[in-house]
């Protein structure tokens, strides 16, 4: 965006202008970090670390600050593990989040990665509410190449989940993959089913579910963290979905999440496209912050 | 976390009451702790900044009158300048007495649109109108299935076709709306961000194609920062006309609509606040004021005032 490009461009100036970072500069920076949806509150903590780290700095060049800052964030988003510890068969993951994040097409996007991988995959259609959603995920699993069990609309979701982890086990499935609906977190009755959801896959396996996803939209503000709050009161969240950053928002909302909850971002989607989930990656999430587009 | 903010405001507040006039430095912790109420609303920056100027602006020099704190005549300044930031203009949409209604519906995607435009059209036939839904999101997988059965609930027709082009979607449907008589016209569009050149290019021309009465932007009320790039892009792109907050059952507090609203200067017409097809209403600004500055509290010393 242009105001981005002014302001790193302004803080380039600055910096390369004057040998003091001044408070000007800082301000700038607040600017960049709280229009990436950092949060008020967490971009001022990290101004005030940078204010002291710079105290005992003797190079104010923009590199240096830029460094300073990144190192800053670094430390607050949790290191995530993308490589499963023990495979346990079937491998049981849960993606759940609010409304039109980006589930159901990153459930599409993981069937066909885990797929690509040489596993047998079979998801479950556990939105029996949207309009649709059944359909849309038969449409994706086609794509991926994956097997399906779908669901009667009005259907109670935990049969349906049932019934998919039930298949899976007969026949040998290595990945499950379930859909749900998409519930805001206020509402009592729906988190209450996804409790309910929770303990159907528990029947199979104490150990399962192995993964629970949240799905957070990256164009979201500072609701996101209450959203995570949230759902791992009802169900234990093993990591992030960052969806839509394809997009000019930043995604900043989940230094909040991680520095609260010690979530770690698993996945971002970056399109619509069944290719377009990328294993996440800290520093280039983390210098795309301070990057135009 | 709002009511420590509110603690907070209060807080500054008590600073600043028994002194007669507003000064600059009397004001000044107020401001903050407003600015940073703003902020957690997902209020931009940059919006929330000039929003504080103007409330100082007009509160410098203010005497304050025995019956109130000069807290309260602050808040009050802030809460009637959002009211009237978040009000101003028609907020209805129009309806062509004569000839057809055509309503394009737009925005990001998942933000609610084909949801709004289902409700949209229960609404309109609720009015004796005779209401035709469009499909034309051709993309997203099963789009046009998720439209037929919400308008098989709400018991209005939808027209698609089996081509993939939704140009081609909304001409034809001119065709058939002239061919069938119906009045009103609602088209549903595919989910699209604003950076995508060729997708934007895709809605002006069905925009073109189909001169709409009405152009609604629809944006998810949990939105944050960028909210302003997006609406900006789909206003210098489409000209909407209006605006829909959807999701407003949530518990965000909103203040994109705030951005939104002092970037394209649009009026919000509708908000959706729920996955029912009733649940749609029309936009008070005052609701939504108090609930970005923290619900009860604000509004209370307000009533004082
Ligand atoms: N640009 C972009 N669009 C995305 C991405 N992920 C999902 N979408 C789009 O977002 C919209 C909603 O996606 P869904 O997968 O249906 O979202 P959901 O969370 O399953 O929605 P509900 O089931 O209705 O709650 C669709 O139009 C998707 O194509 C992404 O990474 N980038
Ligand atoms: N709670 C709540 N959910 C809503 C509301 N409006 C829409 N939804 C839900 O949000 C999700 C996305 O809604 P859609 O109407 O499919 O959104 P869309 O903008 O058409 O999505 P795309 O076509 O993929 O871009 C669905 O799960 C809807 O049920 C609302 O006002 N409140
Ligand atoms: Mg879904
Ligand atoms: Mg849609």
């Amino acid at each position: 965006s242009k105001t981005r490009n002014k302001i790193v461009q302004s803080i380039s100036e600055t910096l390369t202008g004057k040998a003091q970072i001044d408070d000007n500069t800082l301000d700038q920076i607040e600017e960049i970090l709280i229009t990436s949806d950092i949060g008020a509150e967490t971009a001022e903590m990290i101004i005030d670390n940078l204010r002291k780290a710079l105290k005992s700095e003797k190079d104010r060049s923009v590199e240096n600050v830029l460094r300073l800052i990144k190192i800053e964030l670094s430390k607050i988003l949790i290191d995530s593990n993308n490589k499963s510890q023990s495979f346990i068969k079937p491998y049981i993951i849960v993606v759940v989040g609010v409304n039109g994040v980006g589930k159901t097409t990153s459930i599409g996007k993981l069937a066909y990665n885990y797929k690509n991988l040489g596993y047998k995959v079979i998801v479950g259609a556990a939105d029996t509410f949207r309009a649709a959603a059944n359909e849309q995920l038969e449409i994706w699993a086609k794509l991926a190449g994956v097997e399906i069990i779908n669901s009667n609309k009005g259907a109670d979701p935990s049969s349906v989940v049932f019934e998919t982890i039930k298949r899976a086990v007969d026949e040998n499935y290595d990945i499950v993959l379930i859909d749900t609906a998409g519930r805001l977190h206020n509402k009592t009755n729906l988190m209450n089913e996804l409790s309910k959801i929770k303990k159907v896959i528990k029947k199979f396996s104490d150990s399962a579910p192995h993964e629970t996803l949240l799905v957070v939209d990256g164009t979201t503000g500072q609701n996101a963290l209450i959203q995570a709050i949230e759902f791992s009161k009802v169900i234990e969240l093993t990591g992030l979905i960052i969806t839509k950053l394809d997009g000019t928002a930043k995604g900043g909302m989940v230094f909040q999440i991680s520095k609260k909850l010690k979530i770690p971002i698993k996945y971002i989607g970056v399109g619509e496209g069944i290719e377009d989930l990328q294993e996440f990656d800290k520093e280039t999430f983390i210098s795309a912050l301070f990057e135009l587009k | 976390m709002f009511e420590e903010l509110s603690l907070k405001i209060d807080a500054a507040l008590k600073k600043i009451t028994g002194q007669g006039r507003l000064t600059e430095a009397n004001i000044s912790d107020t401001l903050r702790e407003i600015r940073r109420i703003l902020l957690d609303a997902d209020v931009n920056y940059k919006v929330a900044k000039d929003f504080i100027d103007k409330v100082k602006e007009k509160a410098l020099g203010k005497e304050v009158i025995a019956s109130i704190t000069p807290g309260q005549l602050i808040t009050k300044i802030i809460y009637d300048e959002l009211v009237e930031l978040l009000g101003g203009g028609h907020s209805e949409i129009f309806l062509n007495p004569t000839g057809a209604t055509i309503i394009l519906v737009v925005g990001l995607q998942g933000s609610g649109k084909t949801t709004f435009s289902a409700k949209l059209a229960k609404r309109l036939k609720e009015r004796k109108r005779k209401v035709l839904l469009v499909a034309a999101d051709i993309y997203r997988p099963a789009a046009i299935e998720q439209l037929k059965i919400l308008g098989q609930q709400v018991d209005v027709p939808v027209f698609s076709l089996e081509q993939k082009d939704a140009r081609l979607v909304a001409s034809e449907s001119l065709k058939y709306v002239k061919e069938k008589g119906f009045d009103t016209l609602i088209i549903d569009t595919a989910g699209r961000l604003h950076v995508d050149e060729e997708m934007m290019k895709e809605v002006a021309d069905i925009k073109e194609i189909v001169k709409p009465t009405e152009t609604l932007f629809v944006v998810d009320s949990m939105t944050g920062q960028d909210a302003v790039n997006s609406a900006k892009a789909f206003n210098e792109t489409v000209n909407f006309d209006g605006i829909v907050l959807s999701k407003l059952d949530g518990d965000a507090r909103g203040g994109a609509a705030i951005s939104i609203r002092s970037v394209v200067g649009k009026p919000i017409k509708f908000v959706s606040n729920g996955e029912k097809l009733e649940n749609l209403d029309v936009f008070y600004p005052d609701r939504l004021a108090s609930r970005i500055l923290g619900k009860g509290d604000i509004v209370s010393l307000v009533e004082k005032a």
